[in-house]
């Protein structure tokens, strides 16, 4: 069997006995199950439901984070958006465009990360590629990740369900994985201790669809953050939406940051944080059965879904003021005194 | 985790002040553009009193920088092939001819940057390149620009340099004084300069308050400075001192006047105001892109429908400009208080909406 060098080489993307020593020490080695596949496309067992299926490209730089890297990312990104539709995830690929150099210490690390990731949902990594690109053809590496999930809920989940009277849930404090990993990149000289929310979600969900089967609309915030994914739901109902700003949990460290650098908390990018909108009569019990997990400890209710001012965000400030949240598209420029 | 949000029941009563205010009918101008941002954020304007009026000042520096300004830094990246750094704010600005967002497109080398040092480092890490940082912004941020070429000396570089814009806060107030029967002084320009600005004023019979950022801070200022006003006598009101003290930072005024000297400056929408503006001194020549580069100076072409000008006056609200959220919008801005968060059509068009 070949070693393995520090560093990846062209070499190991070009398909011989180098491609295979980095298949079988590294990926092999980290997601291996019965349904791996060592041929040219996994035969999987047909789910019960129907399937959803999604898929998903990670970039993120820094590649390491505070809280996280991207090998976890890229599972919990397609995990959780599999889950918003009510599917437990079942089976995952993964693609990987490495660049040369890359230390093959971290590219392990990155595996066990989406190794692991995957294990807390149940869902197995049954086919994978690696591609290896020259010197400056890529940021250390990108991974692709595609899912199939079991669509077990009966309840058909779409933004286009949020109805006035609806509770808005988030199920933890907000734009901490954005400002994570804007401070690792550190290009603001703000020194700040913020960890990534990154997260797989279907448990929580799961928890909550028992508890609340009328559900209406789950969303994972991530790009854009909580903000951005409000005002495509009240888009796509034709609602309003009205938030309280003393009720949005926002870590004291990310509003520091926030202020410093004039962004709003409500438009950075979570990576373990879920929107969900559902009957004011249900969302007790949502917040009971979520706040005894791990990752959704801090569920609570930011607002609710209104009639009056359909297809805006509404907010309610802490002097009992109302203003409307910003419509994303702008660019939000840090301010500059 | 959760923040503790509740409201004081200082501020509670402020509030309330503010709201049945039956007091001489008041005009309050903020200077800066980080108040007027806030003030729209928090929807401030909703609690007042019909007999308070606030305007929005031209304190937000991208606002008042003229199309003459962004047209030489323009010329530096395509004429001149000197990287042009700039914070964000500036990109979208629009120039005569375009903006530097748009020059960036055309192949200028146009980056954008976090802060004056950031813009040093890039020139000694790229010794054959010359680089040029935007240098706009009042008293809280001179500091840094002369504080970069401070660093470039000490680096020995021959390829960094400012593009100054800088303006200084008393001119404004004095500009601005017959307009506003009371200023909202900026908290953060004060901690730098101290209160003595604010006396002169007081002594010319000119009245106001310095206040901090917070809703809470904000608010708290208005309301003292509402109830002052009724007295009848001019007054200041230092409401921000954990921050603002006499003096100011004497560090940061000390290394403005090593590198800097007052100039005559040319306002966007309020023209030229003598004295109002800051350049390198003579002997720091070398560091200025206007004089090695031998730039013409000019003030610009804007938009003739905008009415940037007369809302940076406090003569017109944003939504009485017929181009306001129309043609203008923060995607696609005319006039530069829409381009700036901090200014004052765009923050009203964020938060307010669009009429």
């Amino acid at each position: 069997m070949e070693t393995l060098p520090e560093q990846i080489t062209l070499a190991h993307g070009a398909g011989g006995k180098q491609t295979s020593a980095l298949i079988h020490q590294i990926f092999e080695r980290h997601f291996k199950n019965t349904l791996l596949t060592a041929d040219d496309a996994a035969v999987l067992p047909r789910p019960e439901h129907q399937i959803a299926m999604s898929t998903d490209g990670f970039v993120v730089s820094p590649a390491f984070f505070p809280g996280g890297n991207i090998g976890e990312l890229s599972i919990c990104g397609t995990v959780n958006d599999l889950s918003c539709m009510g599917a437990k995830p079942l089976y995952l690929t993964c693609s990987f465009i490495i660049e040369e150099g890359l230390e093959v210490e971290r590219l392990d690390q990155i595996a066990a990360s989406m190794a692991e990731t995957a294990e807390k949902v149940g869902a197995v990594l049954v086919a994978g590629d690696t591609k290896v690109v020259g010197k400056g053809q890529a940021d250390q590496v990108f991974i692709t990740t595609t899912g199939v999930g079991d669509v077990v809920s009966q309840n058909p989940l779409s933004g286009a369900k949020a109805a006035p009277g609806d509770a808005v849930l988030v199920t933890g404090d907000v734009g901490r994985h954005g400002c994570a990993v804007l401070l690792s990149r550190d290009e603001y000289g703000i020194d700040a201790q913020v960890e990534s929310d990154c997260a797989p979600l279907w448990k929580p969900v799961s928890a909550a669809l028992k508890a609340a089967p009328d559900l209406h609309v789950i969303r994972d915030a991530t790009r854009g953050g909580v903000g951005t994914v409000l005002y495509e739901i009240a888009h796509q109902s034709h609602t309003g939406i009205r938030l309280k700003a003393d009720a949005i949990p926002v870590d004291p460290s990310v509003a520091g940051v926030c202020g410093m650098l004039g962004l709003e908390p409500l438009y950075l990018a979570c990576e373990g944080r879920m929107v969900m909108i559902v009957p004011q009569e249900e969302a007790q019990a949502v917040i009971d059965a979520l706040a005894v997990l791990p990752d959704t400890q801090g569920i609570c209710q930011i607002g609710e879904v209104t009639a009056e001012e359909p297809e805006r965000v509404v907010m309610e400030t802490e002097i009992g003021t109302q203003t409307y949240l910003p419509e994303p598209g702008t660019e939000l420029l840090p301010r500059i005194c | 985790m959760k923040q503790n949000h509740q409201i004081s029941e200082a501020l509670r009563r402020a509030i309330g002040y503010l709201k049945n205010y039956d007091g001489p009918e008041v005009r309050i101008m903020e200077v800066c553009g980080t108040h007027t941002h806030e003030i729209f954020k928090q929807g401030v304007r909703q609690i007042l009193s019909p007999e308070i009026t606030l305007i929005s000042g031209p304190g937000c520096p991208v606002c008042v920088t003229p199309a003459g300004y962004i047209d030489r830094a323009v010329a530096l990246a395509l004429d001149h092939g000197v990287t042009v750094c700039t914070f964000g704010d500036l990109m979208r600005v629009p120039g005569t001819e375009m903006s530097l967002s748009e020059a960036r497109g055309r192949g200028g080398d146009v980056r954008v940057v976090y802060a004056p040092g950031d813009a040093e480092k890039l020139a000694a890490e790229h010794p054959d390149q010359p680089f040029a940082f935007l240098s706009v912004g009042f008293e809280t941020t001179t500091p840094s620009s002369c504080l970069a070429v401070d660093h470039a000396i000490r680096d020995g570089l021959d390829n960094f340099m400012l593009l100054t814009a800088n303006k200084t806060m008393p001119a404004a107030y004095e500009a601005m004084k017959d307009s506003t029967d009371l200023f909202l002084y900026p908290g953060h320009v004060h901690a730098i300069t101290g209160l003595s600005d604010i006396k002169k004023m007081q002594a010319e019979g000119v009245s106001g308050v310095v206040a901090g950022f917070t809703a809470g801070e904000l608010i708290t200022a208005l309301a003292l400075a509402v109830k002052k006003y009724g007295e009848g006598e001019p007054f200041y009101i230092n409401a921000y001192p954990r921050v603002v003290t006499e003096d100011g930072s004497p560090e940061a005024q000390k290394l403005v006047s090593q590198y800097m000297e007052p100039c005559d400056a040319w306002w966007r929408g309020i023209g030229m105001l003598p004295g109002s503006g800051m350049h390198l001194k003579k002997a720091y020549a070398q560091f200025d892109a206007a004089v090695r580069y031998a730039l013409p100076e000019g003030v610009g072409k804007d938009n003739p429908g905008c009415h940037c000008g007369d809302v940076l006056q406090g003569r017109c609200r944003p939504e009485d400009c017929p181009l306001f959220g129309t043609v203008c919008t923060p995607v696609h801005p005319t006039g530069a208080c829409m381009v700036s968060s901090e200014g004052a059509c765009s923050a009203f068009y964020l938060y307010g909406g669009k009429k």
